[in-house]
């Protein structure tokens, strides 16, 4: 791949070098924009136990414009569609060409632990979570079990 | 048809002038030809049309056409205004008043009782680096492009994140160009509030980038302040300022005639509802979408002749139908006999509600009020479509025109008449349109009679105006002087409507079913 930014080649050195517990990211050998994600569901999260697979895509205008992110494993999460795309401000509206790929998968892993009902994507999972959170809970226990767990 | 007589206008004028103040009453009291015919004359035709007179009818709100470079003007005086007051830079001032919304009083109150606290709101530090530059600096490392290179520029505002030259301007004309961005731009430091000011946009940015800033920061100057509304037409570039307030559009229509020569309300941005208030209008909008279905039929554009039952066509605004074939005359809206339509028994705006015996039951109370429904319906679809086939008429008779400019020898001027009496027919059924939803929703009592009336007088007027247009283009140029007429005769009815409806609405004395509010 012709060119690829000093930026894009330092982040993906120091991914491998220094990379961050729970979460893991490589790029594709034939398109170094193209990672594949792991992320460890946190402890004490109704995702923990799960590894949740995710795509990243670092588009040409990267990193003035965010990475497009997107979840491969089902997931049940308010903030999650069923599609896998991510409900995120650091992902929209307050993405600074400042953070990096690790900064955003931090927050992803830290969207697990602490799931938002009031900034919904997937609008019929936020509206359980906001009646009935235990039993949204137990649901996106069981789905991790089902779909993250193999 | 034309009501040649005129008794007729002498009879609407005792009928309905009483309310009239003694100005304007003094004006049509006189002899009504010989009044015509001094507004016969072009240029005082127009200036009526645009009610320049000292005392302001009702029905017209206050407010000034502002092009862009107006704009910037009036942004630039308060900035200079506001800026002496609290002691700070041009840049920094502006923030802080896009920050309040061009609160002038309340930056300034804020600002007095802490000032630190005002600029950190805001964006900005409470010191200023006055003139803004690029430095090269040893060792630096930018976190946006992980460039090194000791000899590159690079910047930073006072909060002290510093990045390369090239990446701060790329970062900027995304914001621009891409964002659409412009007044709340941040330091491109995650978590840093720090606004981007105009001086660091100007020595960054590229000339269309920072041409494109100028745009958005005035585009966000009008959206920030109520008395100001861009004109909704597509390409214009003018904004209105007009004092009326959201909270006001029960008790007045503010309609604008903007310099690109759009006429629309204030208020909501929509074309010209004038005389229905914004929520009416918006209600009526709504059931008519609702509605469609059932009201279909209607907009139908031939029907049967209600005597011989042979197919007509409608071609022309006119509701005045003759039947080629057995030349009964009907009117196309109601289908009634047209010979009852001269007269004073003319009532075919008015819906006769049905006795209460007849309604009992629901079905027929569900069938009543989808006839209620109906009859407005109709006449305000007539009203829209018959304004369209006016203006093809129009079109084409100006066509005509031209050519039998060249073989009467009839000046470019003298058959501007034409183009006036299409411009007072559009916009007298605008009106008429508009009455009608507001007809719909509006409670029985003494004042809609008065209404109703009003209603009526501008709708034969307009029916009579429409008709000479008709008529071949050969004989157009004989009825010139009733075309002329006719012309100021509708734009007269028009403001006694509108003058009625604008009261009733300013002391709410209008009754509606529905809330307005
Ligand atoms: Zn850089
Ligand atoms: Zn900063
Ligand atoms: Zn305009
Ligand atoms: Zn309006």
């Amino acid at each position: 791949m012709a060119n690829l930014p000093k930026r894009i080649i330092k982040e993906t050195q120091r991914l491998t070098e220094e990379p961050v517990p729970g979460i893991n990211a490589v790029p594709h050998e034939d398109n170094l924009r193209y990672f594949d994600v792991s992320i460890h569901g946190p402890s004490q999260s109704p995702y923990e136990g799960g590894i949740f697979r995710l795509e990243l895509f670092l588009p040409e205008d990267y990193p003035m414009c965010p990475p497009k992110i997107r979840f491969l494993t089902k997931i049940y999460h308010p903030n999650i569609d069923r599609l896998g795309r991510i409900c995120l401000d650091v992902l929209k509206s307050n993405w600074s060409p400042a953070l990096q790929i690790r900064t955003i998968l931090l927050s992803i892993q830290a969207l697990l632990g602490a799931p938002n009902p009031d900034d919904p994507l997937a609008n019929d999972v936020a509206q359980k979570w906001k009646e009935d959170e235990k039993t949204a809970i137990e649901t996106a226990r069981q789905w991790t079990r089902t779909h993250a767990m193999s | 048809m034309a009501m040649s007589s005129d008794e007729e206008y002498g009879s609407d004028q005792m009928m309905s002038d009483d309310e009239l103040d003694a100005d304007s009453l003094g004006e049509l009291a006189g002899n009504l030809d010989s009044d015509y015919d001094n507004d016969a004359d072009d240029d005082q035709f127009l200036e009526n049309m645009r009610d320049d007179k000292p005392q302001k009818p009702a029905y017209e709100v206050d407010y000034t056409t502002l092009s862009d470079a107006e704009l910037r003007n009036k942004q630039k005086e308060q900035v200079e205004d506001v800026r002496h007051i609290l002691g700070q830079p041009v840049e920094q001032t502006a923030i802080l008043l896009r920050y309040f919304k061009w609160q002038k009083e309340r930056l300034i109150d804020k600002y007095m009782d802490d000032p630190d606290k005002v600029l950190e709101d805001a964006g900005l530090g409470a010191e200023w680096n006055d003139d803004p530059k690029l430095e090269k600096v040893r060792g630096f490392s930018c976190d946006i492009c992980c460039d090194d290179d000791a000899e590159m520029n690079t910047y930073s505002m006072r909060c002290g994140h510093r990045y390369c030259a090239d990446c701060y301007k790329q970062y900027l004309e995304n914001k621009i160009m891409s964002e659409g961005e412009s007044g709340r731009i941040q330091c491109p430091t995650d978590g840093c509030s720090r606004i981007v000011d105009s001086k660091t946009v100007r020595l960054l940015a590229s000339p269309k980038v920072l041409a494109r800033y100028g745009e958005l920061l005035n585009r966000t100057y009008v959206d920030d302040k109520p008395n100001l509304r861009w004109c909704p037409a597509p390409e214009c570039e003018f904004a209105v300022d007009c004092a009326v307030r959201q909270t006001e559009l029960h008790k007045i229509i503010p309609t604008v005639v903007c310099n690109c020569g759009l006429r629309f309300c204030f208020g909501c941005g929509h074309n010209d509802h004038q005389p229905c208030p914004c929520a009416l209008m918006k209600k009526w909008l709504k059931k008519c979408e609702d509605d469609s279905e059932t009201a279909n039929w209607i907009s139908a554009h031939t029907k049967e002749c209600p005597k011989c039952v042979s197919t007509i066509e409608k071609n022309g605004g006119c509701n005045h139908m003759t039947c080629r074939k057995c030349k009964h005359e009907f009117c196309w809206v109601c289908m009634g006999p047209w010979s009852e339509h001269g007269t004073n028994w003319y009532n075919c705006n008015r819906f006769e509600e049905k006795s209460g015996e007849e309604a009992r039951g629901q079905q027929a109370k569900s069938r009543a009020s989808l006839e209620r429904y109906l009859h407005y319906y109709n006449r305000y679809a007539n009203h829209d479509h018959s304004a369209k086939l006016d203006k093809d008429l129009y079109v084409k008779t100006e066509k005509k025109m031209t050519s039998l400019q060249s073989s009467s020898g009839m000046s470019w001027i003298e058959v501007q008449y034409l183009e006036a009496a299409s411009t007072a027919l559009q916009q007298c059924r605008q009106t008429l349109k508009w009455t009608y939803a507001f007809a719909f929703y509006l409670q029985r009592n003494n004042d809609t009679y008065i209404f109703e009336d009003n209603q009526r007088d501008l709708e034969m007027a307009v029916e009579q105006l429409s008709e000479l247009f008709e008529k071949p283009a050969d004989q157009l140029a004989a009825s010139r002087k009733e075309m002329v007429d006719k012309t100021a005769y509708v734009g007269h009815r028009r403001r006694i409507l509108l003058e009625d409806t604008a009261n009733g609405l300013r002391d709410e004395r209008w009754q509606f079913t529905t809330d307005i509010r």
